[in-house]
């Protein structure tokens, strides 16, 4: 099924938890912060979220600034 | 001797409070235009700020191997302050702090709500209409704004726990600019005030403290240094003798001359 990640569009396995996913695709889930179709999810909730079609996700992290 | 002068009193004593967190340090320092993440670690060391200004962005995940900068700078030892750089609506903001919020797991946030990329100025009435939401949200919210004082006191008034004026436009490194409405804002205000932005030297830095200002924020500045560390260390002491300078009471200024060796006696 196809998911949108940080804008680009992927293939994932159907049913992928979110934890799954990051951990597939290279991302500490230790400091980042996921949104799924404009909602936040909690990392508590990362083993419990299952992606599904569609779905629009945005990762992000602390990075340098003013 | 009992009333001696100590003559490195520390200035312990003299703490940042902002939201009910204390700081030792009264400069602020961002993140943002270093060559790396070691560099910048190294002037936030040099720098002595307890506090660094973080931005939001998506991860790169074409590459999530990048060096992060929380693997260099401790989000457990520094307060990271996340920022809403880049957001041009309240809307925007309350995402960027909610992810933020998620993230790192604390309330304390910078708002900037910019317009015009050529001035960088801050949007006020988006910047005032965002504060409102933030708090209803529950962050505690330091704002970064123009120097005039009638916003500031709107800002400080539906609960902003820092009013942060601009010196002079971001990245500019033009030092304070108006003087006069950075000290009518530093008179008027109940929470900590804090120069944010426009300072391009150590002097800046102490003016701005002078004023009476209750800290200094400040990337640029130190970031495209030529020595960016050297200055790191150059403003730690800035701040300092500012904020001792304030503390102490300049003299009085005069027209004329005032010799300081005793005319009597002369031979």
């Amino acid at each position: 099924m196809r998911v949108t990640v940080n804008g680009e569009t992927r293939d994932v396995a159907a049913g992928l938890t979110l934890t799954a996913f990051l951990a597939s695709i290279g991302v500490d889930a230790s400091n980042v912060a996921v949104e799924r179709n404009r909602e936040i999810v909690p990392r508590s909730d990362y083993d419990a979220t299952a992606l599904r079609e569609a779905d629009q996700l945005e990762i992000v992290q602390f990075v340098g600034g003013g | 001797m009992d009333d001696a002068i100590t003559p490195n009193q520390p200035i312990a004593a003299d703490l940042l409070s902002i939201a009910g967190r204390t700081f030792r340090s009264r400069l602020i320092i961002g993140t943002g235009k270093y060559k790396n993440y070691a560099q910048n670690a190294a002037a936030l060391q040099a720098s002595g700020a307890e506090i660094v200004t973080v931005a939001v962005r998506r991860v790169n995940l074409t590459d999530p191997g990048q060096p992060r900068l929380v693997d260099f700078i401790d989000p457990a030892t520094t307060t990271y302050l996340p920022n809403t750089a880049g957001c041009f609506t309240g809307e925007d903001a309350v995402r960027t702090l909610r992810l933020a919020r998620e993230a790192g797991g604390w309330d304390l946030v910078k708002l900037e709500v910019l317009s015009d990329p050529k001035h960088l100025y801050p949007d006020m009435a988006e910047t005032l209409r965002a504060a409102e939401m933030l708090i209803r949200e529950g962050f505690q919210v330091m704002v970064y704004c123009s120097d005039d004082p009638v916003y500031a006191k709107r800002l400080e008034e539906v609960g902003c726990c820092a009013i942060m004026p601009l010196g002079a436009p971001i990245g500019s490194g033009l030092g304070v600019q108006n003087p006069v409405n950075i000290r009518l804002i530093v008179e008027q205000t109940q929470v900590p005030v804090i120069v944010d932005a426009g300072v391009g030297t150590a002097s800046d830095a102490a003016v701005a403290m002078e004023l009476g200002c209750d800290g200094v924020l400040m990337n640029t500045a130190i970031a495209e240094a030529k020595d960016p560390v050297r200055m790191a260390r150059a403003m730690r002491h800035a701040v300092i003798a500012g904020r001792e300078a304030y503390l102490a009471g300049r003299m009085a200024k005069k027209r004329y001359a005032d010799p300081s060796s005793p005319l009597a006696g002369l031979i």
